[in-house]
């Protein structure tokens, strides 16, 4: 059993009793995995390659839907009601958590229409408000004073450390309850990685953030709490200073102090 | 000795690779010193004049143009969206199983002999055309069908192949964004793939223009420009298939030639368009 620290914030997902399956596999890649997310708070997922960090990460939005024959079992609450069901409404749940990945990816379209484009999958015409809330996306992200003077250039001529904040501007645009980032910095160098960990410690504010990362010393640097995972199962979570300190698991020391990963 | 095996090598291949380029200048050189007295003799009004009397020593290249060019466009017409309709399915929305099963069907019918598409023009899509159009059954419109019908195989599989270039990670991020299967498509599949797109287009193109079999057994064989698209005509490489043993004077001989130059001049064309301008792009834009 996995030693998991108390979260006092409120918790906007609670794991419980989890599995995952990938189409194929005879056993599964995520066992039986309880944790809670809190509220406003950031959460790192470390762990070595093929823990099963971003393989969880993807279970809260549903995206591993795409690829058929994939299994969940047990529950994921979000707000207290599981999203796991067949029925459940994936596009909803989609604009409610939100995704960045390993690489920055603007569509092919200009800066204004990127971060404009899940409000227009909303339904929302009106051209005000649009520019509205476009605006405030990219001020929220750090990226107005680089572009507001040039929304119709296309997406694809910023740098990569932009793209990566036009993704963030384009995610929070239509306010989520929850952000997942996939290993976000992995392609950037060490400046936009800055700024990219400066975003994410002033967005906590307005959104719950689940971060997976392959760098220890980012997950020290911006999260509340650390959930450490091995082999597909969650070996201990906890508040982010102690788990670096003071872990409990014989297994997390080793890993954060480099014997293995 | 390494060294002396290793320049060996490097040369051997070297020679080889140089071949293709001395084929090809040797190939314009040989078309273009044939046809040189239809060249001097006509010019560029070649191009444009409309009569071809063997028998007068007259040749005007216009009517076979025409029709490759006419023809050519007629299949495109039709095989384009359905092409493009088959490739979409393939990519973005048909299960592993079944892309697997179609994809293979596909790629084995672009394989299929491009004769075997004129007999079956021929024989079984003429006879049904008549009754529809009426007139002999042969023409440009019964060409551009059974050349359609050959090149959409071919245009499906490239196109297909174009769609998958656009990454995974890009079409997450728009499901990612509650973006449904459509919206993914329409915003950020195609605009991604689209020069792709154009350019296998064009490349289906090429290859109609120059499709000599499938087009031979229902053009009709008649060196005019047809009132309309159900009278026989004759595209370029339908008069050459047919003349050459016909061609009892030098200039008539010459004149097939400069038709041949003007075909290889169009495909050319056609593929550098398609090469690169088109297809290079979808090389470089990689995220």
């Amino acid at each position: 059993m996995a030693t998991v620290c108390e979260v006092k914030e409120e918790h906007i997902i609670e794991v419980k009793n989890f599995s995952f399956t990938y189409a194929g596999a005879d056993k599964p890649n995520l066992k039986k995995i309880n944790m809670p997310i809190g509220k406003n708070a950031v959460t790192a997922l470390i762990g070595p390659s093929g823990c099963g960090k971003t393989t969880l990460l993807r279970c809260f939005n549903r995206m591993h839907d795409l690829y058929p024959g994939n299994r969940y079992d047990g529950e994921i609450l979000l707000d207290g009601k599981n999203i796991l069901g067949k029925k459940e409404d994936l596009i909803a749940l989609r604009t409610r958590v939100g995704m960045i990945f390993q690489k920055p990816t603007p569509f092919p379209m200009s800066i204004f229409d990127n971060v404009a484009y899940g409000l227009r999958l909303q339904g929302i015409k009106s051209k005000s408000e649009l520019e509205g809330r476009v605006e405030t996306a990219l001020k929220d992200s750090a990226l107005w004073n680089e572009v507001g003077d040039r929304l119709k250039n296309p997406a694809s001529a910023l740098s990569g450390g932009q793209q990566q904040r036009l993704c963030i501007a384009r995610a929070i645009a239509v306010e989520p309850e929850v952000l997942l980032f996939d290993e976000p910095t992995s392609a950037l160098d060490p400046i936009s990685t800055q700024s990219i960990e400066e975003l994410v410690l002033k967005l906590k504010d307005k959104v719950t953030i689940a971060i997976v990362t392959h760098n220890m010393q980012q997950a020290a640097r911006i999260s509340d709490y650390t959930a450490f995972m091995y082999m597909g199962d969650l070996i201990e979570m906890g508040v982010t200073e102690e788990l670096f300190i003071t872990p409990k698991e014989d297994m997390t020391e080793q890993y954060i102090t480099g014997k293995f990963g | 000795m390494d060294k002396f095996l290793d320049s060996l090598f490097l040369n051997t291949s070297r020679i080889f690779a140089i071949t293709v380029l001395v084929v090809l200048v040797a190939l314009f050189i040989v078309l273009f010193k044939e046809a040189k007295p239809a060249i001097d003799a006509f010019g560029l009004q070649f191009l444009t004049n409309t009569r071809w009397a063997p028998n007068m020593d007259i040749f005007g290249g216009y009517p076979a143009i025409y029709g490759s060019i006419v023809s050519t466009a007629i299949a495109m017409l039709i095989a384009t969206p359905i092409a493009i309709g088959i490739a979409i399915f393939l990519s973005e929305l048909a299960s592993p199983l079944v892309a697997a099963i179609v994809g293979m069907a596909v790629e084995l019918l672009a394989a299929i002999p491009s004769i075997i598409y004129g007999m079956w023009g021929l024989f079984y899509l003429a006879p049904i055309l008549k009754d529809i159009w009426g007139g002999s059954g042969l023409g440009l419109a019964t060409a551009g069908v059974v050349l359609s019908i050959m090149i959409i195989p071919f245009m499906a599989a490239i196109t297909r192949d174009a769609m998958k270039t656009t990454p995974d990670i890009l079409k997450e991020s728009a499901y990612g964004m509650g973006a449904t299967r459509w919206e993914v498509l329409k915003d950020v599949v195609i605009p991604y793939v689209k020069s792709g797109i154009i350019g296998s287009i064009i490349l289906a193109l090429g290859r109609a223009i120059g499709e000599t079999m499938a087009v031979t057994f229902v053009m009709g064989n008649a060196h005019k420009v047809p009132h309309s698209l159900f009278e026989a005509a004759t595209s370029i490489p339908v008069t050459l298939a047919n003349e050459f043993t016909e061609a009892d004077t030098d200039l008539y001989y010459s004149s097939l030639f400069y038709l041949a130059l003007i075909l290889l001049v169009i495909s050319f064309t056609v593929i550098a368009i398609a090469k690169f301008l088109f297809l290079k792009r979808v090389q470089e834009k990689k995220i």
